[in-house]
């Protein structure tokens, strides 16, 4: 394609535009990763800056002393992602499988089922009174896991319409010929045969686990089963709450004071870097999930 | 005999599948039908010592009660007007930026350009509230120290102001969804076919001409498509936006309360349950008749993208 001078300056425009406008969502991570090595009395007299006066590693050196705080809700981060993530995809792509096979009787039953609790909820009431009356669920991992992020509507219907139209009919019925039983046909042909929308609704559940913290909000009251968000809320609301974990007292008399907006920042750069490390491999699955799930919601 | 064996091999058929199914049946029936069916609660005054089915009934006292304060009024009008604003806005800004990213000349940068805009909107509300404290904290904030100051203007003291808070919260939306939502665009621009803009090239339409000639028409659909699903979901708000990033600042109500901080606050913080259902199922009925109506207008406009 030949392109005029016209084209050639639209596209350098469109460059830096766009640069520009990355380097916006760029910045605030920028800011905070300066502003968590950057001395606490620089923080205090100077406020928050790109180009600070002093630097100093006392917010991680801190986090390092109150390790124990920190890697319990690291782990309980960790868990809750990794089962929550397991758990609901293997029942969401159980459900799904029936409901694509047009030949079951309730194919459309089941759908209509899923789908409407995308149109209507009870709202938090009830479902809060329910949790915590008749399962008491206070306080514990499945607090964290259960209430409404195991499965929803939204990736039944995304999976559904992957098997559907990716997997064909025929594939299905050969392999019954043969004898397959539809636990076989669904583990050994319709997963292995589906890893990318897996993948999208695996990386859509993993994201929602990790980032949730209004579980917790309604259902947890013991710290010790806050992940990593609900341990930087705590921490927004009282920067003091570290000094109450076991490690609090090793930080040691010679820390004259708390390098407490610091230790923020590095908590929420800590609380970002496992999105960073996955993001770059993952990137291709979500983004042709956002274009599978609007177009086809 | 016959009529018999008809339907034991129906059954071998559909209980192997039924059993798959039946995990994930269970949890939408606990997680979503059971809830579905307790929205009584908010026509009951429910007293735990009488447990939920044995309170009293009081038809529709709480709701009375909750539209004759203000807040009701408050959530409201800041529920619809925030969702407004980040549609119109959020649309263009999307489309601003998918535009640009197709017309990057390599697919390598419009990648890389990609995986920096869709950061923004994997980070939780909680470390979003963060780096919006970061920029606007009283003491030692960005915006106050590195950029007020400066310049020789009076500090703000950003979270107990409320009337900031508005544009405030467009900016932080905009940031956080905007890179997010062009993906869709980006998808469709690149679905258009080029020979189009070929033709237009030819008769010397220059790229301005082209961009609203032809990309911004054939965008038109999606655009309405998905305007219409977000008014859909217009009575929802985004909990943690509107309460963790305000950090709860109780100065900041009157601009900040949406319907959703409204129930949670009313459960957990005043537990006036009565309120606090009131106002959910207000929610969701108002939701539930907001999505049937745009759904019937989608299926007029394209069916194809009709939900039901």
């Amino acid at each position: 394609m030949i392109q005029t001078r016209g084209e050639r300056a639209f596209a350098l425009f469109s460059a830096i535009l766009m640069g520009f406008i990355t380097l916006a969502a760029f910045l605030p991570f920028i800011l905070i990763i300066i502003a968590s090595v950057t001395k606490e009395s620089s923080l205090i007299n100077d406020g928050y800056s790109f180009f600070p006066k002093e630097f100093s590693m006392d917010a991680y050196l801190y986090l390092k002393a109150s390790a124990y705080t920190f890697l319990r809700a690291y782990g309980v981060s960790f868990l809750v992602t990794i089962i929550g993530t397991a758990v609901g995809l293997l029942i969401t792509s159980m459900l799904a499988y029936p409901m694509s096979r047009r030949d079951f009787k309730y194919h459309n039953a089941l759908a209509f089922v899923v789908f409407f609790t995308m149109l209507f909820s009870g709202g938090v009431v009830p479902s809060y009174i329910m949790w915590t009356q008749y399962f008491h669920i206070k306080d514990s991992l499945a607090a964290l896991i259960v209430p409404n992020l195991l499965a929803n509507g939204f990736n039944v219907l995304l999976v559904r319409n992957y098997f559907k139209s990716n997997v064909p009919i025929d594939l299905i019925e050969s392999a019954q010929i043969d004898g397959a039983t539809e636990m076989r046909t669904f583990f050994r042909i319709m997963l292995p045969l589906s890893v990318p929308v897996l993948a999208t609704v695996g990386l859509f559940m993993g994201l929602a686990y990790w980032n949730d913290w209004i579980n917790a909000l309604y259902y947890v009251s013991k710290p010790q089963y806050y992940g990593i968000q609900n341990l930087l809320v705590q921490l927004m609301n009282n920067i003091q709450y570290l000094n109450s974990g076991q490690a609090g007292n090793a930080v040691g008399a010679g820390a004259v004071e708390l390098p407490s907006s610091a230790v923020r920042m590095a908590m929420a750069v800590l609380g970002i870097v496992p999105i960073l490390v996955v993001l770059p491999p993952l990137q291709k699955y979500l983004t042709r999930g956002v274009v599978i799930g609007a177009v086809k919601g | 005999m016959r009529n018999a064996r008809g339907t034991t091999s129906a059954l071998r058929k559909t209980a192997p599948l039924l059993m798959l199914a039946a995990p994930g049946l269970l949890y939408f029936l606990i997680n979503s039908y059971i809830p579905m069916f307790g929205v009584f609660i908010a026509f009951k005054d429910i007293n735990y010592a009488k447990g939920i089915f044995g309170s009293d009934w009081i038809g529709f006292d709480n709701f009375q009660f909750l539209f004759k304060t203000t807040d009701a009024w408050i959530m409201t009008r800041n529920t619809l007007l925030y969702n407004l604003t980040f549609i119109v806005i959020g649309t263009i800004c999307s489309i601003f930026i998918a535009i640009l990213m197709a017309e990057l000349l390599t697919k390598l940068y419009s990648k890389l350009y990609l995986s920096g805009l869709v950061l923004p909107s994997l980070i939780s509300m909680v470390v979003l509230s963060m780096l919006v404290f970061a920029f606007l904290n009283a003491d030692s904030g960005f915006v106050n120290k590195s950029i007020l100051r400066p310049l020789g203007l009076p500090e703000i003291n950003w979270y107990s102001e409320a009337k900031y808070w508005p544009y405030l919260l467009v900016i932080i939306q905009m940031w956080k969804t905007a890179g997010y939502g062009s993906i869709v665009y980006f998808a469709s621009i690149a679905g258009i076919d080029k020979s189009i803009y070929e033709a237009a090239k030819i008769d010397g339409a220059g790229k301005l001409r082209q961009i609203r000639t032809i990309t911004l028409p054939l965008l038109k659909p999606t655009v309405i498509v998905l305007g219409l699903m977000s008014i859909g979901r217009i009575f929802n708000s985004d909990f943690g936006l509107f309460y963790q990033v305000p950090l709860n600042a109780g100065a900041l109500y009157s601009t900040t309360q949406t319907i959703d901080t409204y129930v949670y606050r009313a459960l957990m913080q005043l537990n006036d349950i009565g309120m606090s259902a009131a106002a959910g199922l207000y929610q969701s009925i108002v939701g539930f008749v907001l999505v049937l109506v745009v759904n019937s207008i989608v299926k007029r406009v394209n069916s194809e993208n009709a939900l039901f």
